[in-house]
């Protein structure tokens, strides 16, 4: 499965968001309504996911779709 | 008050207060996990009353003053059993003496075991209990951590601690359906206090409007209460069980 779609799934899981709202510039927090748990939770999900470990530095510069899909990718 | 298909840890599980509360818990329907770190016989014990009363108990041998330790079993745990939906931070030692004398090892060893344990346990179960949205946590904290004692300041710290503890955590996990409280005892009959001599026993009582030691179960009937449908609504709170010796 494609990276993309991986995460976009890990989001509709974790957030209870319609996958159409998931779009590549979406902010977790400000789009799709994510508060600071949430936010824990889907670093979580995408660590297990992608079996890697994300540091709390790194972590917070994820706030939107697309840096998501980014920072997975860089990993390869 | 029913809980099958749950799962429960009880850390210190094997003697005391938490044999009380991993029997009270099985005979619920919990299927409980009995921590222990150095008695294996008494574990064993604990495990053969809840299966001959029809429960189900598996022992989990690990000290939760390690925290690489007590994280790797948790996880284990939640990957063999799909989820840890009860923890109960039992696990509680004593190094008492006068703070003039009290060494620092004799800290630490406290602070370590009783406060940072509940830390590293309740954070590693809460990952289970966060996706389930379904989850509860009983700190067992003590009189102690409220009234103070002398010759107990690294444990009536550690105490005090956990009720710091169990606030911020019902706060940050009530989102996510998981109730954290505490259950503070008395004076209980336990190894912990069995040691004590019968002229400071007598003193104890002296100070206890009902006039006698409780007994593991009382606290086991708090945890029951808080882990069950009926206490669902209560969190970041404490049960005193204690005779009404603190008020």
């Amino acid at each position: 499965m494609a990276i993309e779609q991986q995460m976009v799934d890990i989001i509709v899981e974790q957030l209870s968001v319609d996958k159409d709202k998931v779009v590549p510039a979406a902010s977790f927090v400000d789009d799709l309504g994510a508060d600071s748990l949430d936010l824990v939770e889907l670093i979580m999900a995408m660590e297990e996911e992608f079996d890697v470990e994300i540091p709390d530095e790194e972590a917070e510069q994820i706030t939107t779709v697309q840096n998501a899909i980014d920072y997975v990718n860089n990993l390869k | 008050m029913r809980l099958n298909g749950k799962n429960a840890l009880v850390t210190g599980g094997s003697r005391g207060i938490g044999r009380a509360i991993c029997i009270r818990l099985a005979a619920m329907g919990a299927h409980v996990y009995i921590n222990y770190v150095s008695n294996p016989d008494a574990a064993r014990e604990t495990q053969k009353v809840i299966i001959a009363a029809g429960g189900t108990a598996d022992i989990l041998a690990f000290n939760v003053s390690d925290a690489t330790e007590a994280q790797d079993a948790i996880k284990q745990l939640i990957k063999d059993a799909g989820s840890l939906d009860i923890l109960v931070n039992n696990a509680g030692i004593t190094r008492d003496g006068l703070i003039a004398r009290m060494k620092e090892e004799d800290w630490d060893a406290v602070i370590d075991t009783n406060l940072k344990g509940s830390f590293v346990c309740a954070k590693a179960a809460a990952r289970s209990m966060m996706k389930k949205r379904w989850g509860r946590i009983v700190n067992i904290s003590s009189v102690i951590g409220f009234a103070g004692n002398a010759g107990q300041v690294n444990y009536a710290s550690a105490k005090a601690g956990m009720q710091g503890l169990t606030k911020s955590m019902a706060r940050e996990f009530a989102a996510r359906n998981i109730t954290v409280n505490a259950v503070a005892p008395g004076y209980i009959v336990t190894d912990m206090t069995r040691d004590l001599s019968e002229d400071i026993q007598d003193k104890i009582k002296a100070q206890i409007p009902l006039a006698s030691l409780g007994n593991p179960e009382d606290i086991a009937g708090a945890v029951a209460y808080l882990v069950s449908d009926d206490g669902a609504y209560v969190t970041g709170n404490t049960i005193h069980v204690n005779g009404g010796m603190y008020m």
